[in-house]
Order: structure tokens, then sequence, then C-alpha cells
């Protein structure tokens, strides 16, 4: 089967896309939230800023993150400095770079849903004494949910994908930051490599298919948990 | 009591002006056609909407004013507001819809508990079902029974039947009037059906563009020549306020009585000693100078003429004082002429019994309370 270098380019995807979508949802439920509910100026700004990561290079977003996350990067010498996090070369970097890619498109999928939330049943609910965290709570955030479990989903896959912006940004470091694409391009480099790369690639098409089959399950049953059928 | 006196502009040339009471127990309804402004007031009440300046006060309670700075948030108003469209919580039970606000009522005194409400409207059945799977009557039922169940100061609803067939509004009513009779709430009810507002409402307040045309009594605002905006020519007519004096079944007729006398009317499906509301419309009344003995016409009352109002077009509405009725008939100019009629001349008027006939909206057969 896998070699236990194998193995391990495996546990770090997983590892890495469960860590970058844990990360990014809160804080893509808040722009979604942000961005379909609220007016202020310079909003077309943020709208921009977040959806940015999907148009650029990925590599440009790796220099990106190099710029400002990394050791001598503007925020990145403080992390180290003040909290002793180091992103570049670890595990944690390369989480950091799939969550910055896959945000768009969690985004997305979140906002989306939100739109699609009838306003009328969160007046409804106001009228019969829920304040507005409440109301986001009780009606607002689970009649989202099939638009967050799209939202996972398709941050995972990018997660398990990435391949531009880790490289640039964590570079490629067996047991740190060399997940499966990372590796399959690593095995390519290699004389008798094929093998890697082939065993490999089948655990990715594995992977992702399992992925749409537990998303489309996970879909079926949110849809009938809100009545939405 | 209910005190409204709002304003409010909207882009578009829209303004709305209203100022009225609703007394502190039963159904106020207001009437208009869509555009009218009635759900907008109902909005405002409920926070929704925010008038631009007014004031709205609800039993001692300030929701609204612009003048001192008040403006209560929608969920500390305590209003319980039925939807048209029901609103209910798709991703809960019915029995989970129903105690949303209950829980989150902050109300002193619970008097409204959840076991009358479910007997009150029928939920039993319904409880452990989610409302997608309810027919539209029964998503309405739930809808109020939520709506009470926030211990509301005031139940507002808008237009509840409008969106149901009319199977599924004769199944309502009764729930409505049942509502009415057992708790002592006072209602808002927004609707432009003249059957819901005879059957179910007490007081009435009628809008038109923006603003109140008449408001007082049903029978006496309904009775009103200067609805004709709001109901046009074909509904305008008088409303007495009747109790069944007797029926005659072999015959298919029913006796009402009302304060000038009795009406001939067919069958009321309603026992004798209740009240009724007779709806006479004013297209259907004739006027004779002499009583006429050899006409089919069953119902003949005579009166004076109390005033003589030319409209536009070939019509003109005459008022016919009955003693404590004033009852309106549409003639033409030509006969207003022919006949020289004016105000103080002895007429009869002529009702023929079917005109009176069925309950909607001729007759609207409901134990309706006679009278405020």
């Amino acid at each position: 089967m896998l070699t236990p270098e194998e193995w391990t380019a495996v546990r770090l995807s997983l590892t890495v896309a469960f860590w970058a979508t844990a990360w990014s949802l809160p804080v893509a439920v808040l722009a979604a939230f942000v961005l379909a509910r609220t007016e202020f100026p310079g909003k077309r700004l943020l709208d921009g800023l977040v959806y940015l990561p999907l148009v650029l290079p990925k590599v440009v977003v790796g220099y990106l993150l190099l710029l400002t996350l990394g050791a001598r990067g503007l925020f990145g010498q403080y992390l180290d400095q003040w909290f002793g996090i180091r992103l570049v070369f670890s595990t944690s970097g390369a989480a950091v770079a799939a969550a910055v890619v896959g945000f768009p498109l969690m985004v997305n999928a979140i906002r989306l849903a939100l739109e699609a939330v009838d306003r009328g049943l969160e007046l409804a609910a106001r009228t019969l004494g829920a304040g507005r965290l409440d109301v986001f709570l009780t009606i607002t955030l689970p009649l989202m949910l099939p638009g967050i479990a799209a939202g996972i989903l398709l941050s995972i896959a990018s997660a398990l994908g990435e391949f531009g912006a880790t490289i640039t940004f964590v570079a490629n470091v067996e047991g740190q930051t060399r997940t499966i694409p990372l590796a399959i391009y690593s095995a390519t480099h290699t004389p008798d490599g094929d093998a890697v790369a082939g065993r490999l690639v089948l655990v990715s098409v594995a992977l992702a298919l399992g992925a749409l089959l537990l998303a489309g399950l996970a879909d079926r049953r949110i849809r009938l948990l809100i009545g939405r059928t | 009591m209910i005190e409204i006196d709002v304003a409010l502009g909207r882009p578009g040339g829209f303004r709305l002006a209203a100022g009225f009471t609703a007394p502190p127990a039963g159904i106020t309804a207001l009437f208009g056609r869509s555009g009218a402004g009635k759900t907008t007031i109902i909005q405002m009440v409920a926070g929704v909407v925010r008038p631009e300046r007014g004031r709205i006060v609800v039993d001692d309670t300030v929701f609204f004013d612009s003048r001192a700075g008040i403006e209560l948030p929608i969920e500390a108003r305590r209003v319980g507001y039925v939807f048209q469209d029901a609103r209910l919580f798709p991703h809960m039970s019915v029995e989970r819809n129903l105690r949303y606000g209950e829980r989150r009522s902050r109300a002193a005194a619970r008097p409204i508990a959840l076991g009358a409400v479910v007997d009150l409207l029928g939920l039993k059945p319904l409880l452990a079902r989610r409302p997608h799977t309810l027919s539209g009557g029964e998503r309405q039922r739930v809808a109020i029974g939520r709506a009470l169940l926030v211990q509301p100061r005031l139940l507002l609803m808008d237009e509840p039947l409008a969106s149901l067939d009319e199977a599924r509004k004769q199944e309502i009513l009764p729930y409505l009037e049942r509502l009415r009779d057992e708790l002592h709430l006072p209602v808002l009810y927004v609707s432009h059906a003249v059957e819901e507002v005879l059957r179910l409402a007490d007081h009435m307040v009628a809008l038109a563009e923006g603003g109140i045309i008449a408001a007082g009594p049903v029978s006496e605002v309904m009775s009103r020549p200067d609805l004709l905006p709001v109901l046009g020519r074909f509904d305008l007519g008088t409303i007495l306020e009747c109790t069944v004096a007797r029926h005659d079944t072999a015959l298919g007729l029913s006796s009402l009585a009302f304060a000038d006398g009795e009406l001939r009317v067919p069958l009321v499906d309603v026992a004798p000693g209740a009240g009724v509301r007779a709806r006479i419309r004013s297209r259907d009344v004739a006027l004779a100078l002499s009583e006429p003995v050899d006409i089919s016409v069953t119902n003949r009352l005579p009166g004076l003429i109390a005033a003589v109002e030319r409209q536009q077009g070939p019509y003109a509405d005459v008022a016919l004082d009955l003693g404590h009725t004033l009852l309106h008939a549409t003639l033409t100019t030509e006969s207003v002429e022919r006949l020289a009629l004016r105000p103080g001349l002895p007429a009869w008027a002529l009702i023929k019994a079917v005109a009176v006939e069925g309950r909607s909206p001729g007759l609207s057969a409901a134990a309706a309370p006679a009278g405020p």
C-alpha cells in the first residue's frame, strides 16, 4: 500500500484541511454577514479584498503571505517576538495558506445562503420576543446550514488541492508542509517517482469522492432537519 | 386603550397620516383597498416600520413617541403579529414554533396557556408536525397560536385569510370568532374583505390613500355613503344590527328584528335570539311614495327622506330615515327628479327578501355582538 512518507503526506493534507477550515469558518460567517447585511463606506473595498485570493495567482498569494506573515514579515516578526509563533516551514503556515486561498469560496457559499434566508422569518422571531443575536442563533444560522456545509466542503476541497501558495509561503518540507499535491510534485521530480505519484493520485481521487459523498449525505440530512425539501 | 397617531412619507409620493384610538378589547378592523396604508400602520405598531413622527401607546406603554425620543425595540413590544403568510419557522416542529414566543415572553402574568391555545385552535393533532406538511389553513392557525402565546398586549393580524381559498377561510373564521369571544384581547385586523369585517369586527377604521376616511362602530361606518371610494358602488350599503326573531322553515325564511321593524330574509343559519348583521346594498333598495300592495317585494319599510345627494354619473344617494336607522338607496337622478324626492318627504323602502341572501356579502350570518 502506502509508504510511511506517503502516509505522512496524507495525514498532513487532512490536518491542514481541517485546521484551515476550522479557523476560517467563524471568520467567513462574520464576513458573509457583514457583506450581505450591512452597508458602510468602503464596503466594496472589503468585498474586493475578500475575493482577491480567488483571482490572484496562488504564487502571488503565497508571496504576499511571506511578506506579511513570514519570519521578517510585516506582522510575522511580531508573531515570533511576542507569541513565539513561526509560520514559515510549519504545518500551521500550510494551514494559513490553505485557509486564505479557500476563504473566498467559503464566504461566497455562506453569503449566498444568508441572502436566501427569509428576512420575514427573522422579523417574525423578533415580534415573538427574540433579540437580534437570539434571532441569528435560532433562526438565521440554522437556515443557513446548507450553505455553511457547502462552504466547508469547498474549503476542504480547496485545502486538499492547494499547491502554489503553500509551496511559496512555507516551502516543501517533508513531515511539515509536504501535503499530497506537494508530495506528488516532488515525486514527479524524482527518478522512479511515478509509482509514488500514481498512488497519491489515487488517494486524492478517493478523498475527493469521499468528501463529495459525505457532503451529499450531510446536505440531505440538513435539508430534512430544516424542512426544506 | 390603543392610541395611534402616526405620519410617514415614502419615496414615490405615498404619504400616510393616521390618528385613531381602538378599544381595549374586541376586534378593530383596518379596512381599505391595497395600498391604502393598512399594513404599514400595524407594522408601525409592531416596530417593523418607524414612523417619521407620531405616537403609539398601548395600555399605558409608550411604543413610540417621536417628540420624547422613545422607540421600544420590536422584541420588547410584546405584540402578537400574525402575518398574511404565517411565517412559521421551517426548521422547527409546530410545538417548538408555538413555544418560541412563549419561552421569550417577558409578560408578568401569563393568562394564555399552551394547552388552552391548543384547544382553542384545534392544534393537538398538529403538534409534532413540520410546517411544510401543513395546509394553508393549518399554518395560519399555528401562526395565530404562536402569536397568542407571547401573552401579547394586543394582537395584530395582517389579512390572515387573504392567502387562503374560500373553504380554508370558512375553516378559520370560527376560530377567529372564538378567539374574539373568549380572550379579552384588543385586535387590530387588517382586511379588504367586507365580509370578514362584518363578521368579526366591532370597530373599524376605513383608510384610503394613506388617510382615514371614517372610523367608529362597524355598522355605523359601513353604512356611510362616503365609503364609496373604498367599497365601490357595487358594495355600498347599510348595515342593520339584527336579532333572529324566528325561523319559518316551511317557507325557508327567517325574520330578523331590528330597531325599526323586521326583515324577512332567506333562512339564516343562526339560533333565534342570536345577533346577526344584515347588509343591504344600496343598489338593492327601491323607493315608493306610497305603500305598494300589489307587489312581490316582501320588505316594505316606511320612513322620511333625510337627504338626497347627487353623485357622479347618473346616480343619486337617497338616505331614508326609518326612525333609528338611515337606510341608503342608490337611485338614478332621473327617478329622483320624476318623483321629486327631497328631504322631509315620506317614502317606503322596498327590499326584496332574496336581495339579502346568503352569507356573503349580503348577510353575515355570524353571532356577531349586536352593536358596541
